[in-house]
């Protein structure tokens, strides 16, 4: 790759309804996607729309599709994403409605994580309380290891733009929410289990998933929604069959 | 317009979310309840089928096998009933995904198709029975 | 439908698994149905067990045994995966499910012929 001169990059303009846009941007020894798109921003056409922040693998904010694959553009090296032509494919993150250029629209996945009960509830101090003392959770438990093998989600959306399930059911809870609901299902200081196993339950939560396992395929945090998923499913199987719920 | 109202999945009047919820997840529990039980009994399958084919297939020595014996109607019954059910929940979820085909009217006639499946089978395992 | 997305070994282990659970569901009722008339008695069981000696018959016991075979070992993987929480060499174990698949129906066909 580091032979060509030059990468064509093919970049998608518009909303849903778009086209291609063709960009010649230098080959550079040492080059992240992103650096491609902020190239052409800044020196080729600046009524580019595209999104980032931190540049380092953290926010969650410049995902996309590059070259048929969700990826996080920052991190993502053109030499390993482009072959022996130097051609490469960027378009919005699939799955979310597109709000311009290379821009998607993540509010109905960041809506989900909140129908999944994405968010802590504290068992001792419901009303906000201080409680008394600190919650002791130690980190070899067994719950504690299955919490913390999820809790590096940045929210990225990769996971979410990858699965089928989510195109082929739009009430499709999707990975990284379910995988939330999942860590927050073992964290032993929540107290709202019963009402989150309820809301990520049936066909719009875990019972959907077919273990494509594209999410953990494409997950850049190594993260495995896939198994977080089959832990709920595990867990609501249980509790159906014992006439728990 | 809601999420679901969108995206064609009209919970049915008057139930609420719960409720659907919950008959989905039955469904999912009863998809890998016989799942289990399929795991075994198509082992048992493949073996009697790559046995019966030795020498080529003989009503003979499959009604030999089978005639009288309650151990094999039983085998027979249950295996019907956790294909007929298995299977009918896979299309189920196959026609929500591919057309679209949801609610609570569609999930009734597939569990009642895989039942009809069933009893077809039943009906062929008391052949070999009687 | 974009395959530079869809092809890892999991995700051609869901599509296989999807095609022939789907192909066995649509044969299941068709099975039963005909097992339970051809039971009727030895003779008529006979006259249509000879009917299925021709190779087209043969060809598609074959095919459905494997299908049947891989539909199995794939399902034994995603129970495995949901219950036992083996989410460690998922593709050995899709190469492996394949591997039984084709086994399965390599002895069948040297049973058969």
């Amino acid at each position: 790759m580091a032979e060509v001169a030059s990468l064509k990059v093919s970049v998608w303009r518009g909303g849903e309804q778009g086209h291609f846009a063709r960009f010649d941007v230098p080959a550079r020894e040492n080059q992240t996607v992103l650096d491609v798109v902020t190239h052409i921003q800044r020196e080729l056409d600046p009524s580019l729309a595209y999104r980032f922040a931190c540049r380092v693998g953290m926010c969650g904010s410049c995902a996309m599709t590059v070259n048929g694959r969700a990826r996080w553009t920052c991190r993502t090296h053109v030499r390993k994403v482009v072959d022996a032509d130097g051609a490469l494919e960027l378009r919005p993150l699939a799955n979310l409605p597109v709000i311009r250029d290379l821009a998607a629209d993540l509010a109905p996945f960041f809506d989900k994580w909140s129908r999944a009960h994405g968010t802590f509830q504290p068992k001792d101090a419901r009303d906000g309380a201080v409680p008394d003392d600190f919650a002791v959770v130690p980190p070899a438990s067994k719950q504690r290891r299955e919490a913390d093998a999820g809790i590096e989600c940045i929210g990225c959306a990769v996971c979410y733009a990858s699965c089928d399930v989510v195109a082929w059911n739009g009430d499709y809870l999707g990975p990284a929410a379910l995988n939330r609901a999942w860590t927050l299902v073992n964290d032993v200081r929540d107290g709202g289990r019963g009402e989150r196993l309820d809301a990520v339950a049936g066909d719009a939560g875990c019972h959907s998933c077919h273990s494509t396992q594209s999410c953990t395929e494409r997950c850049p945090k190594n993260l495995d929604p896939s198994a977080a998923i089959a832990g709920l499913k595990r867990v609501l199987f249980w509790d159906t069959l014992l006439g728990r719920r | 317009m809601s999420a679901s109202e969108r995206h064609g999945e009209t919970p049915a009047a008057g139930r609420p979310r719960s409720a659907t919820t919950r008959a989905q997840t039955h469904l999912w529990v009863a998809q890998r309840v016989t799942a289990m039980v399929l795991a075994i009994a198509v082992v048992v399958h493949l073996v009697m089928i790559v046995m019966a084919v030795r020498g080529g297939l003989s009503a003979a020595e499959i009604i030999a096998r089978t005639r009288g014996n309650e151990a094999w109607l039983a085998f027979y019954v249950v295996f019907a009933l956790a294909a007929g059910v298995h299977g009918a929940i896979g299309l189920r979820n196959i026609a929500a995904e591919a057309v679209g085909l949801r609610g609570r009217g569609a999930d009734l006639a597939w569990v009642a198709a895989g039942l009809v499946t069933a009893g077809f089978g039943i009906r062929a395992a008391i052949g070999l029975y009687a | 439908m974009d395959l530079r997305a869809r092809s890892h070994p999991t995700y051609l282990a869901f599509v296989v698994h999807r095609v022939s659970g789907l192909l066995l569901a649509l044969f299941l009722p068709v099975h039963f149905w005909v097992l339970g008339t051809a039971i009727q008695g030895e003779a008529r069981l006979d006259g249509f067990l000879r009917w299925t000696d021709n190779p087209m018959a043969k060809a598609a016991e074959t095919l459905l045994v494997v299908l049947l075979a891989a539909h199995l070992a794939g399902g034994l993987r995603v129970l495995a995966l949901e219950f036992l929480g083996w989410r460690a060499r998922q593709k050995d174990m899709v190469a492996a499910s394949a591997g039984i698949a084709l086994l399965v129906g390599l002895v069948f066909l040297l049973n058969v012929v």
